[in-house]
């Protein structure tokens, strides 16, 4: 007898499952293969990267706070060069769909990182990072304005030679209309939430916690936000969502499924348990046998 | 080396001082158990629900053939605490074995001086095991107060010297006031290994760059994933490295034992 059928389809690429890594928290997928097979993953999301190599921030870049977590990185990463020498290569043989974030600090930064990735076979689709609330030029601007989010996604989907998901910020008042913004600017796909800006002070040394000051803020204490900003969102657009935040379990991700998203990645919750995307998965799939339901895209948007 | 997530069962506890435990965990049926070098650390999940990350603690003492890792932690805080709070019998979430340590090899032979300060003592223990027969080795152990722990441990190991700061028992200082009482005496040492706060671990590596003598040290940092994956704990470096091109390592990964002249310690 066959079991459920898992796969979706995202903007013309179909996945095996749902269930895919959220930028930042994987790496390349490398240290993780040591613990399970990230090929049955439905797609690996792989780190910010740039054109150039970054530095990042100073430490401390981490800080834990109740069900969630501080991070403030800064976005290093060896540059798109290095990136698909090294990085590419290790996912050549990994049986899934990679999904490449890409970040900047101008339009031109972006550009020349989209242009140069599109040529590379083993991309199947492009991330653009508009939402990272840790580098302080770049990033989150382009995210936080429907007009400036419009224009970089229209320049950026003109020379894509790949589909395009646009990861959306949650630090905003309206997600529909980002979303919105992002679709007519020809998104493929949009995915959301990215950290919420968050502050931690030791009172003790009465100092920032982090040298950055401010992180973004992941983990189970955001999965709210993300339910309820992932159904706006779908509610605001035609194109595909892909949801996001505090993600740990099964249940977890079918809520983000029932408000509307095509596929989920698992984030923060890897550091708690490194196979936590399996456990995703397996779960799904009890979930659908014990309702008797076919296939998981009949759950999507399901709850309206 | 394969690094997995499982649970250990806590088979001793005690209690060393006001808010120092020794812990005694056992590897499960399954596990496959593979030798730790010294220097290597594995990351405890608090039991609490509402704690996501691991907390790094090195490891004190390994019995192979018992199954047996032994840890001795500080209650910095909550998550400690937590910890601490368990009882023989509890099972705790681990993550292991992270991280790079010393390099045995390089101290073959040689004159070598350990130094651990605080809550940086404990990982020296089991690298002092690992020299005997193989280094000459001396410990030198620095302590705030007569509140000392793991001494008698460390005695039956090789020898020891202590360092408090209040002078309540042995050398009245750090432990590299006592490192240098006794090069004045004519027992210099070839090697240094140092694990332990952060002025402690920069004066150790300005003492050992002066005199050009080998020095290993274990650094510290915040850690999110433990194994290489989120850079959340990187350190400032000399060169730049190979793969992200930034003068930056990871600590949890590319160290925590790093060799004195390839770290910056400020930022
Ligand atoms: C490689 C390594 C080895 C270590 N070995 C030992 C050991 O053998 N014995 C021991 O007592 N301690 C050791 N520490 C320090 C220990 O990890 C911290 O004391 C502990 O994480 C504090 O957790 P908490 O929840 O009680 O404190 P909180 O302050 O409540 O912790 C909040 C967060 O900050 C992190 N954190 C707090 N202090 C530190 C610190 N000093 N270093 C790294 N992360 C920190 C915690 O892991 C947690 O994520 C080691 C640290 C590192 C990096
Ligand atoms: C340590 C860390 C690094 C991250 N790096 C990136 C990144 O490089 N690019 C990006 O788009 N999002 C990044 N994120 C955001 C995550 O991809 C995700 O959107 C967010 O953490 C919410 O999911 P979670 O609660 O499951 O972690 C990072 C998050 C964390 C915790
Ligand atoms: S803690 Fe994630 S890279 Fe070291």
């Amino acid at each position: 007898m066959n079991g459920p059928d898992l796969s979706v389809e995202i903007a013309g690429v179909r996945f095996e499952n749902p269930v895919m890594t959220a930028s930042g928290t994987f790496g390349s997928g490398r240290e993780y293969s040591e613990f399970f097979d990230i090929g049955r993953l439905g797609a690996i999301v792989t780190k910010g990267v740039s054109t150039v190599p970054w530095e990042g921030n100073p430490v401390p870049r981490v800080a834990e706070t109740p069900s969630g977590m501080l991070n403030a990185i800064g976005l290093q990463n060896p540059g798109v060069e290095t990136f698909i020498r090294e990085d590419l290569a290790f996912l050549k043989d990994v049986g899934t769909k990679v999904i490449v974030n890409v970040c900047g600090k101008s339009t031109e930064d972006y550009l020349s990182c989209v242009e140069r990735l599109g040529s590379e076979e083993r991309v199947d689709m492009l991330e653009i990072n508009v939402s990272c609330p840790n580098v302080k030029e770049g990033a989150i601007a382009f995210g936080q304005d429907p007009k400036v989010l419009f224009d970089i996604t229209d320049r950026i989907c003109r020379i894509a030679g790949k589909p395009v998901i646009m990861k959306l910020s949650p630090n905003v008042t309206d997600i529909a209309e980002m979303a919105r913004a992002a679709e007519a600017g020809g998104a493929d796909a949009i995915s959301l939430i990215n950290t919420l800006t968050g502050m931690k002070i030791d009172v003790e040394k009465r100092t920032f916690v982090l040298a950055n000051r401010t992180g973004g803020l992941s983990g189970p204490a955001i999965h709210p936000v993300a339910v309820r900003m992932v159904y706006q969102a779908a509610h605001a657009v035609r194109i595909p969502v892909i949801g996001m935040g505090g993600v740990a379990d099964a249940q977890d991700a079918l809520e983000l499924i029932l408000a509307g998203a095509s596929g989920v990645a698992v984030g923060s919750a890897v550091f708690n348990r490194p196979d936590t995307a399996i456990q995703v998965i397996d779960g799904i799939r009890d979930y659908l046998i014990r309702h008797g339901i076919g296939s998981v895209r009949e759950l999507i948007g399901a709850v309206c | 080396m394969a690094k997995t997530q499982s649970l250990m069962a806590i088979v001793e506890k005690e209690k060393l001082t006001e808010d120092i435990y020794r812990i005694k965990l056992k590897y499960g049926r399954e596990a496959k158990i593979e030798d730790i070098i010294p220097g290597q650390f594995v990351g405890v999940y608090p039991p609490q629900k509402d704690k996501i990350l691991p907390r790094p603690v090195s490891i004190c003492d390994f019995e192979k053939e018992e199954r047996l890792i032994t840890l001795v932690f500080r209650t910095a805080g909550c998550g400690t605490r937590d910890i601490a709070s368990l009882r023989e019998g509890d099972e705790l979430k681990v993550l292991g074995i992270l991280g790079n340590g010393y390099d045995i090899e390089q101290l073959r032979g040689k004159k070598t001086a350990l130094l651990g300060g605080g809550i940086g003592i404990p990982p020296m223990l089991y690298l002092a095991k690992k020299l005997s027969g193989i280094a000459d080795v001396t410990c030198y152990m620095g302590y705030r107060d007569s509140h000392t722990f793991l001494l008698d441990d460390f005695k039956a190991a090789s020898k020891t010297v202590t360092a408090t700061e209040d002078g309540s028992i042995g050398v009245k200082g750090n432990v590299l006031d006592a490192l240098q009482a006794d090069a004045q005496k004519g027992t210099f040492p070839e090697a240094l290994c140092a694990c332990g706060p952060l002025p402690m671990l920069r004066a150790v590596q300005r003492f050992a760059a002066e005199r050009d003598i080998l020095c290993f040290l274990s650094l510290e940092e915040r850690m999110a994933c433990g194994v290489g994956a989120c850079l959340g704990c990187v350190c400032r470096t000399v060169s730049e490295d190979e793969h992200f091109g930034v003068p930056l390592a990871r600590v949890c990964t590319d160290g925590p034992v790093f060799e004195q002249s390839q770290v910056v310690l400020e930022w």
